[in-house]
């Protein structure tokens, strides 16, 4: 008789996504679903939308999910974590989502300490509208409103929010990690893990900022994308965890 | 006999909030209005309720609409620019029908203004005021009274709609004590709320959204939504009529507004001059029908608003087409004593053209 050694997560439902063939967001999707199966929470957690990619979130989990204004999902998951603590709410938000428009929200959600855990992808652009630039979009890199790259003169510099957020003291858990290649996603694995093992012990705020490829924003291969996360990415936006909480000495 | 504490506006609202099971408050400290999260923040944990100070109106608004998603009865307050703030979450809130209270204590405007009374807000209020086909339930009180009695009313109607209501006050409304019984009339009403997220336990998996993407869901979305405004004009309008039988001119006022009316009228029916007032409670849905029967009855009526106009408007679509139409306004935080409204009551009466006289204060 055949052990069945792979399956779907409890919490990601049986459906075909709508992101481009090769995208890693369905990756994430899925991490995010193990963690959930892991902690067996699936029937008492509340996930949060963002605008962007994301927005189509309640179609691919197997849980509750509210849908949040451009920006502001984590003060929406303030409020559903506020008046039900004992729930599980996670964010999952886009670059343009988290790093500009909601940069207020972040902070200000991850200073207070709100028990929640954020996924935030990172792909350097606005994916959903065709690939302007965005916060973390790097030097040099051309977009539909970089067309000559970004230039820190006029553009600023690409944001590091994984490591500005782990200088908040509410903060329990900031790590970013990738998905560029099989280790790097187990990495990202235990990473999502770990945040979720945060809310669930009740240690504070918790994010796991996730590069990601936008090949077809970035035109090009999706093979050649995940060749630019590594080479291009990575040595700007370091994997690693900023800051991980031991014990609620905080308290 | 009910007992009657001297008590100011903003913490009567807030009381009744408590009463009515709203356990949870998000703000951003505004004047005028600031007694409201004051009081709050002390005594919601002693009801065993949750006060956040948010860091911004937007903010605010957003954990309204978490907290309520959860099924639990939540509001936030603020004044003008605040609420402009919120519009964008309250507009996300009627679209997916989530329910909250907003209180706007009104302050003059535009921008940054002033910290005096107005009722400039009234557009913003009624016309839904952020963006997409949507309204507000909106409720006006007039009094400390009031100010109790129809933030539970509030309540109710949010829940029961699942839409965002308004209790739109000023900043009089909101800083002036007076007797005030702080017990409900009535047992406070909830409603079901099988829609709300609380974990896909008992419910298979189901969310709040507002992004109808495929051919024709959106426009059907629309017309649901629409639905349930015709439902609430038809049934929830509520007004207050004085004197409208043979009466030579009736006055339309709300809020803080109406009291200097009601003053006004009196000195009016003490010179002869018998003057009725309808003054509108809930400003949407508007009690568009009592205007048309007591316009029909007497076809001239004068509009008194602490603005340039904005309530006029629905008068004047409300009103039967025979009718005259006057007003008087005061912006900007000019309150109008009950003299200067009488010299309008009286210049409506004798009026005799068919057209608008110039608002006064507005040349």
């Amino acid at each position: 008789m055949p052990q069945q050694v792979f399956k779907r997560p409890r919490a990601l439902s049986d459906k075909a996504t709508h992101f481009c063939p090769g995208c890693t967001h369905g990756t994430a999707h899925r991490l995010v679903a193990e963690a959930i199966d892991h902690f067996g929470v699936q029937e008492k957690t509340i996930g949060v939308a963002c605008v962007g990619c994301a927005v189509f979130m309640y179609d691919y989990f197997n849980v509750d999910v509210i849908e949040a204004p451009h920006g502001r999902a984590p003060a929406v998951a303030t409020g559903v974590k506020r008046a039900q603590p004992d729930k599980i709410v996670f964010t999952y938000q886009g670059d343009g989502d988290l790093a500009a428009i909601g940069t207020s929200e972040i902070i200000h959600t991850a200073n207070r300490g709100e028990n929640i855990t954020v996924v935030f992808v990172n792909n350097t652009v606005y994916g959903m509208t065709g690939g302007q630039m965005a916060p973390t979009t790097l030097l040099g890199q051309q977009t539909t409103t970089s067309p000559y790259g970004r230039d820190f003169r006029t553009d600023g510099y690409p944001i590091r929010m994984a490591e500005m957020l782990a200088t908040l003291e509410g903060v329990a858990y900031s790590a970013r990690v990738s998905l560029h290649n099989p280790k790097a996603v187990l990495n990202a694995k235990k990473a999502i893990r770990k945040a979720f093992e945060m809310q669930v012990n009740e240690m504070g705020f918790s994010l796991v900022e996730v590069l990601s490829a936008c090949h077809t924003n970035w035109r090009v291969k999706p093979l050649d994308g995940q060749k630019k996360v590594e080479e291009e990415m990575i040595p700007y936006f370091p994997l690693g965890v900023y800051k991980e909480r031991t014990g609620k000495d905080f308290l | 006999m009910k007992e009657l504490q001297l008590i100011k506006g903003n913490v009567a609202l807030a009381e009744a909030a408590i009463q009515a099971g709203c356990h949870y408050y998000f703000g951003y400290p505004i004047t005028p209005q600031n007694d409201i999260p004051e009081y709050l923040s002390e005594n919601l944990p002693k009801a065993g309720g949750v006060f956040v100070q948010a860091e911004s109106e937007i903010a605010s608004i957003n954990m309204v609409m978490g907290a309520s998603a959860s099924g639990v009865r939540a509001m936030t307050s603020s004044s003008g620019p605040g609420i402009s703030l919120m519009q964008e979450g309250m507009s996300y809130m009627a679209g997916s029908e989530i329910p909250g209270l907003v209180v706007n204590i009104m302050r003059c405007g535009p921008g940054l203004g002033g910290i005096s009374p107005t009722q400039g807000d009234y557009f913003q209020a009624t016309r839904g005021g952020g963006h997409g086909d949507y309204y507000n339930i909106v409720l006006a009180p007039a009094s400390v009274q009031e100010m109790f009695d129809l933030t539970i009313k509030a309540f109710e109607l949010s829940d029961k709609y699942r839409n965002p209501s308004m209790v739109l006050a000023d900043a009089i409304l909101g800083q002036m004590k007076e007797p005030a019984s702080l017990v409900p009339s009535e047992p406070v009403q909830f409603s079901d709320k099988p829609w709300a997220l609380t974990g896909a336990k008992e419910h298979k998996p189901q969310y709040l959204k507002t992004l109808y993407l495929n051919d024709g869901e959106q426009e059907a979305h629309n017309l649901e939504l629409k639905e349930k405004y015709d439902a609430i004009r038809e049934k929830e309008a509520l007004w207050e009529e004085k004197g409208l039988e043979n009466a030579e001119l009736v006055v339309i006022a709300f809020g803080t507004a109406s009291r200097i009316v009601k003053t006004a009228i009196k000195m009016a029916k003490e010179e002869g001059h018998p003057v009725g007032l309808i003054r509108p409670l809930t400003l949407f849905p508007f009690p568009s029908k009592a205007i048309y029967e007591a316009s029909k009855q007497t076809p001239k009526l004068l509009v008194v608003e602490m603005n340039t106009g904005q309530m006029l408007t629905d008068v004047q679509i409300s009103a039967s087409r025979d009718a005259d139409i006057y007003f008087y306004g005061r912006p900007g935080g000019g309150v109008p004593t009950p003299e200067e409204v009488l010299v309008e009551i009286k210049r409506s009466i004798n009026a005799t053209a068919s057209i608008q006289t110039p608002p006064r204060s507005v040349r």
